[in-house]
C-alpha cells in the first residue's frame, strides 16, 4: 500500500547550511504522526519541504503517489495538504468567517464572471460558502465570533480557528506546526481532544510538530525524531522515548515542556 | 455590505441613468463647473482601480499614470485616425492596450516587496512616458493635440459608475476575498489554495484597463495630451487619494477622489502655494492619519 | 578608442557625484529600511547654500580660489548636515514604528515640499540661477584626453571623501555602531547603543555628502534651480539599488559605474535619445535579475 505521503532522501541545503538531509518520512492515510526533536532540528522546514514553500536540493516527495517537484504551495493546497503556523498567521484584516470562507476559494473556486455578473450561480455559491463555513465554525464553538476580527480573539482561540480555516480546505494531510505553543495544560488537553476529533471526523492524516513531550506521546501513533536536519529515530511513542540516542538529543537541550 | 451588493446591478443602472439624465440637462450648467465635474469623474476611475491594486491587493504602485497614458494615447490617436464616431471602441481598445502593459509590469512585480515593489512600478511609469516623448507617431514632447471633445458628463460618470460596480463586486465575492487574503498574508493564503500569482496580476491587469479608460476620457476632455501631464507627479496624487481614503475602502476612496479634485480649484485664489500646501498635506496625513480620513478607527 | 577613453574619464567624473549621493541613499536605507526620497533635495539645497555663501564669501577670501571653495564647500556641508537631521527628526522619527510604506509618502511629500517652496519666488524662485565659479577652470589633460581641472577636483575629492567616510565606518565607533544599528536596530539598542543619535549623524553624514554632490554636480552643469537634484537623484538611487541598497561599497561603484554608462550611451547617437530610459532600463533589469545588487546579498524569508 504506498503511502499518502512520501519523502525519500529529502534533503535542503540554503547556501553552506544543510538544513534537512536524507529524509524519511511515511504516512499512510488518517494516521496521526508526530515529528519531534531539538529547537532548530529542521522541523518547520521540513514542513516547509512538504508544502512546497522550499524546494527540496536532494532527494524527492510524493504526495498521493504524484511527485510534488516545483509545484506551487496553492496547488499542493488545492491536492489535499493543508497547514498551520508556528507563529499564527490569520488574515489580520478579515473577520473569523472570512478567514474559513477564503480557505473554501481554492475548491469551490467561483469564477471571476460571477462574481461581476451576480447572478443565480454567484448568489448559490456565496450561500453554499457561508452555510459550510458557519457549520465548521459551530462544529469548534467559534461561530458566535463569526463577526469578529479574527485577531481579536483570545490566543487559544486564534490557534483552533487556524485549524478550523485548514480544515475549510478539506485536506486529506493536516499539518500542524507547533499548536500547543504558549497553552496552559487544560488548554493542552483540550487541543489533543481537538486533534484526535479532527483527525477521526474528517479522516484525514495528520503530521504534528510539537515541543510538548505529553501532547506528542500522547496522541501520535507514530513518531519520528529529528536533530540537526537527520532523523534520528523512529517508531511507537514509548520506543521513542526509551531511545538513547533521542535522550542523548535532548540532554542539556532546553525543550522546557517534557 | 453584502446585502447592499445583492442589489449591485440595480444600483448599476440607476447611477448609469443618473449620469445620462444630468448629461442631458448640461446644456443649461455652468461649463466651468462642468468640467471639473468631467474631472471628478475621470479621477474617481483613476482612484478606484488605483485602490485595487495598492489597498485591497496591497501591491505598491507608484506607476498609473503610466496606465493612463497609455490608455490616453491610444484611443486619442484613434479618433485622430478614424474619427469620433468611434470614441467608444478607442476607449476600450486604449483599456485593453493600458491592460496588456499592465500584465508587462504585474508579471515582473510579482517577486518584489514594498519599497522595491515602489519603485520598479515608478520605473515603468518613467519608462512608458519616455516612449512616448519620443515617438514621432505620437507626438514626442508635444504630444497629441486637436482631439474631439468627446467626453461628457454621461460618459466620465457613467465609466466611473461601472468601474466601481466591477471593483466592488470584484471584491466582496468569494472570489475577491483572495485579494484581500494576498495582501495580509501571501503565504498563509497559499497555503490555502489561494493561487497570489494570478491575484497580484488580476490586479493589475483589471487597474490598468480602467486608468486607461480613464486616460482615453481624459485625452477627450482637455484636447490636448502630452507626455509630462503623465508624470511621476501625477501617479503620486492618484496615490494619495488612494491612502487619504483608506487603502482597501471603495466609499472612502471615492470621497478622498473628489475632494482632491475640487481642492485645487478652490485654492485657485492662492495658487502659488497650491502644491506646497498639497505636500504638506501629504506629510500632515502620514504623520497624523496614515490610515486614511475616512476609516473608521480600527485597532492595527 | 581614445574617443571612448575620454568618455568614460568624463562618465568618471559624473559617476563620483552620482557615488556621492547614491551613499546618503544606502546609509539611511540601512539604518531606517526606507528610501529617503527627499534626499534628490537636499543636494539643490547644497548648491544654492554655495550659491548663496560665495558672493558674501569671495571677498575675503578671494574669488574663484582654493579657500573659497573650501571654505564654501565645508559650510554648505555643514548647513545640509543640519538640515537633513531636522528633517530626520520631524518627518520621519515620528515614524519609527510604522510601515515602511508610510514613511516613504512621507519622505515623498518632504520632498515635494522642498522643491516646490524653493519654487516660490520668495524663497529660490524658478528660474534658473547660474552658478559662480568656485575654482578657475583650466584645461588639465594628457595628450588627447581631455579633462577639466573642475572634474579632477570632483574625481580627487570623491575619493578623498569615500577614504574618509570608509575609515569611519570601518574603523570608528561610531561607524561600528552604524553598522550596528543597521543590522539589527534592537539588538543594538541593548548593547548601548543611542540609536537616535546613531541615525541622526547618518542624516547629517549622507546630507553632507549629498551637499558637496550638489556643488559638484552645478559647477558642471548650465545652472541651478530648485528642481535641480530630481534626475541626478533618481540616477543615484538606481546607482544605489544597482550596488546593493545597504552596501557602501556598492553604492559607490554602482555610482561610478552607472557615470560611465550613461556618459558612453550619451555619446551613441542614434541611443542618445533614450538616454532618460536607460537609467530606468538598468534599475528593471536589475530588480528583476538580480534585486540584491551587484554586491549584495540574497535574502530569504523565514516562514
Amino acid at each position: 500500500m504506498s503511502a499518502l505521503l512520501e519523502c525519500e532522501k529529502v534533503t535542503i541545503k540554503f547556501g553552506g547550511l544543510t538544513a534537512v538531509s536524507d529524509l524519511d518520512l511515511r504516512i499512510g492515510e488518517q494516521e496521526l504522526v508526530g515529528l519531534i526533536g531539538p529547537n532548530g532540528a529542521g522541523k518547520t522546514t521540513a514542513f516547509n519541504l512538504i508544502t512546497g514553500v522550499y524546494q527540496p536540493t536532494g532527494g524527492s516527495i510524493h504526495f498521493g503517489g504524484r511527485p510534488t517537484a516545483n509545484v506551487k504551495p496553492h496547488t499542493l493546497s488545492l491536492r489535499g495538504i493543508s497547514r498551520t503556523f508556528q507563529n499564527i498567521r490569520l488574515f489580520a484584516q478579515m473577520s473569523v468567517l472570512d478567514n474559513v470562507r477564503t480557505a473554501m476559494q481554492g475548491n469551490r473556486a467561483q469564477r471571476i464572471r460571477d462574481a461581476l455578473f451576480r447572478g443565480r450561480v454567484f448568489r448559490e455559491v456565496e450561500a453554499r460558502v457561508e452555510h459550510e463555513a458557519m457549520e465548521l465554525l459551530k462544529i469548534f464553538g467559534l461561530d458566535n465570533f463569526a463577526d469578529a476580527n479574527g485577531k481579536s480573539l483570545p490566543y487559544g482561540d486564534q490557534r483552533r480557528l487556524e485549524i478550523v480555516r485548514a480544515l475549510a480546505t478539506q485536506p486529506k494531510l493536516l499539518l500542524l506546526d507547533e499548536p500547543a505553543a504558549g497553552m496552559n495544560p487544560t488548554e493542552k488537553e483540550e487541543l489533543m481532544d481537538l486533534i484526535r476529533f479532527v483527525q477521526d471526523k474528517f479522516k484525514i492524516a495528520v503530521l504534528l510538530v510539537e515541543h510538548d513531550m505529553k501532547v506528542v506521546m500522547g496522541i501520535c501513533q507514530h513518531i519520528h525524531v529529528l536533530d540537526y536536519g537527520k532523523k534520528i529515530a523512529e517508531g511507537a511513542p514509548a520506543e521513542v522515548r526509551a531511545n538513547p540516542k533521542v535522550i542523548a538529543a535532548y540532554l542539556g537541550k532546553d525543550d522546557g515542556d517534557a | 455590505m453584502s446585502g447592499l451588493f445583492k442589489d449591485a446591478r440595480f444600483f448599476l443602472l440607476l447611477a448609469i441613468a443618473a449620469a445620462i439624465g444630468v448629461s442631458l440637462a448640461a446644456g443649461s450648467f455652468n461649463r466651468y463647473y462642468l468640467g471639473i465635474a468631467i474631472d471628478v469623474g475621470i479621477n474617481i476611475i483613476l482612484a478606484v482601480s488605483l485602490n485595487l491594486i495598492n489597498g485591497h491587493t496591497g501591491q505598491f504602485s507608484l506607476g498609473h499614470a503610466g496606465f493612463m497614458a497609455v490608455g490616453g494615447y491610444v484611443a486619442a490617436k484613434m479618433t485622430l485616425l478614424y474619427g469620433a464616431a468611434l470614441f467608444l471602441p478607442a476607449l476600450f481598445v486604449g483599456g485593453v492596450v493600458a491592460a496588456l502593459v499592465g500584465l508587462a509590469v504585474g508579471v515582473p512585480s510579482l517577486r518584489l516587496r514594498g519599497d522595491y515593489l515602489a519603485i520598479v512600478t515608478l520605473g515603468f511609469g518613467e519608462i512608458i512616458r519616455v516612449v512616448f516623448q519620443t515617438s514621432e507617431f505620437f507626438g514626442a514632447a508635444t504630444g497629441l493635440t486637436g482631439i474631439s471633445k468627446l467626453t461628457s458628463f454621461a460618459w466620465a460618470w457613467g465609466l466611473a459608475a461601472v468601474t466601481v460596480y466591477v471593483v466592488a463586486c470584484l471584491v466582496n465575492s468569494t472570489y475577491g476575498r483572495g485579494f484581500i487574503a494576498v495582501h495580509d498574508d501571501e503565504i498563509a493564503a497559499s497555503a490555502m489554495g489561494i493561487n497570489p500569482v494570478r491575484y497580484k496580476v488580476t490586479a493589475f491587469v483589471i487597474g490598468a484597463f480602467f486608468a486607461g479608460i480613464a486616460g482615453g476620457l481624459y485625452a477627450h476632455h482637455k484636447a490636448v495630451i502630452s507626455p509630462s501631464g503623465f508624470d511621476f507627479i501625477k501617479s503620486i496624487e492618484i496615490v494619495v487619494m488612494v491612502i487619504m481614503g483608506g487603502m482597501g475602502r471603495t466609499a472612502g476612496v471615492i470621497l478622498a477622489a473628489i475632494i482632491l479634485t475640487i481642492l485645487p480649484e478652490l485654492l485657485r485664489g492662492v495658487a502659488e502655494y497650491r502644491m506646497i500646501i498639497y505636500s504638506l498635506l501629504i506629510i500632515g496625513l502620514m504623520l497624523t492619519r496614515p490610515q486614511g480620513l475616512f476609516t473608521i478607527s480600527r485597532k492595527k | 578608442m581614445s574617443e571612448l577613453l575620454q568618455q568614460i574619464i568624463n562618465g568618471l567624473a559624473l559617476g563620483s557625484i552620482y557615488a556621492l549621493i547614491a551613499l546618503g541613499y544606502t546609509m539611511v536605507y540601512g539604518v531606517l529600511r526606507f528610501i529617503n526620497f527627499a534626499h534628490s533635495d537636499v543636494l539643490m539645497l547644497g548648491a544654492f547654500a554655495a550659491f548663496y555663501l560665495a558672493p558674501v564669501l569671495a571677498p575675503t577670501l578671494g574669488a574663484e580660489s582654493i579657500p573659497l571653495a573650501f571654505a564654501v564647500i565645508v559650510l554648505s556641508a555643514a548647513i545640509c548636515a543640519c538640515i537633513g537631521m531636522l528633517i530626520e527628526f520631524l518627518a520621519y522619527r515620528p515614524l519609527r514604528s510604522r510601515p515602511r510604506l508610510t514613511v516613504l509618502i512621507t519622505a515623498i511629500g518632504v520632498s515635494l515640499f522642498l522643491e516646490f517652496a524653493g519654487q516660490h519666488e520668495k524663497v529660490f524662485g524658478a528660474a534658473t540661477k547660474p552658478f559662480p565659479a568656485l575654482l578657475p577652470n583650466a584645461d588639465a589633460g594628457f595628450g588627447a584626453l581631455h579633462i577639466s581641472s573642475n572634474d579632477l577636483v570632483v574625481l580627487v575629492l570623491t575619493a578623498v571623501l569615500l577614504g574618509v567616510l570608509w575609515f569611519i565606518v570601518q574603523k570608528t565607533k561610531l561607524g561600528m555602531a552604524m553598522r550596528a544599528v543597521s543590522f539589527n536596530e534592537q539588538a543594538a539598542a541593548l548593547m548601548g547603543v543611542n540609536v537616535n543619535r546613531i541615525i541622526s549623524f547618518t542624516f547629517g553624514l549622507g546630507s553632507a555628502l549629498a551637499a558637496v554632490a550638489g556643488i559638484f554636480y552645478a559647477m558642471r552643469a548650465p545652472g541651478i534651480e530648485p528642481l535641480m537634484g530630481v534626475q541626478p537623484g533618481l540616477r543615484a538611487f538606481i546607482a544605489a539599488v544597482l550596488g546593493g541598497i545597504g552596501n557602501l561599497p556598492g553604492a559607490a561603484l554602482g555610482g561610478l559605474l552607472l557615470g560611465v554608462l550613461e556618459t558612453v550611451f550619451g555619446g551613441i547617437p542614434s541611443v542618445s535619445n533614450y538616454r532618460d530610459g536607460i537609467a530606468f532600463a538598468i534599475l528593471i533589469l536589475i530588480l528583476l535579475f538580480r534585486p540584491a545588487g551587484l554586491l549584495g546579498k540574497t535574502q530569504i524569508e523565514k516562514v
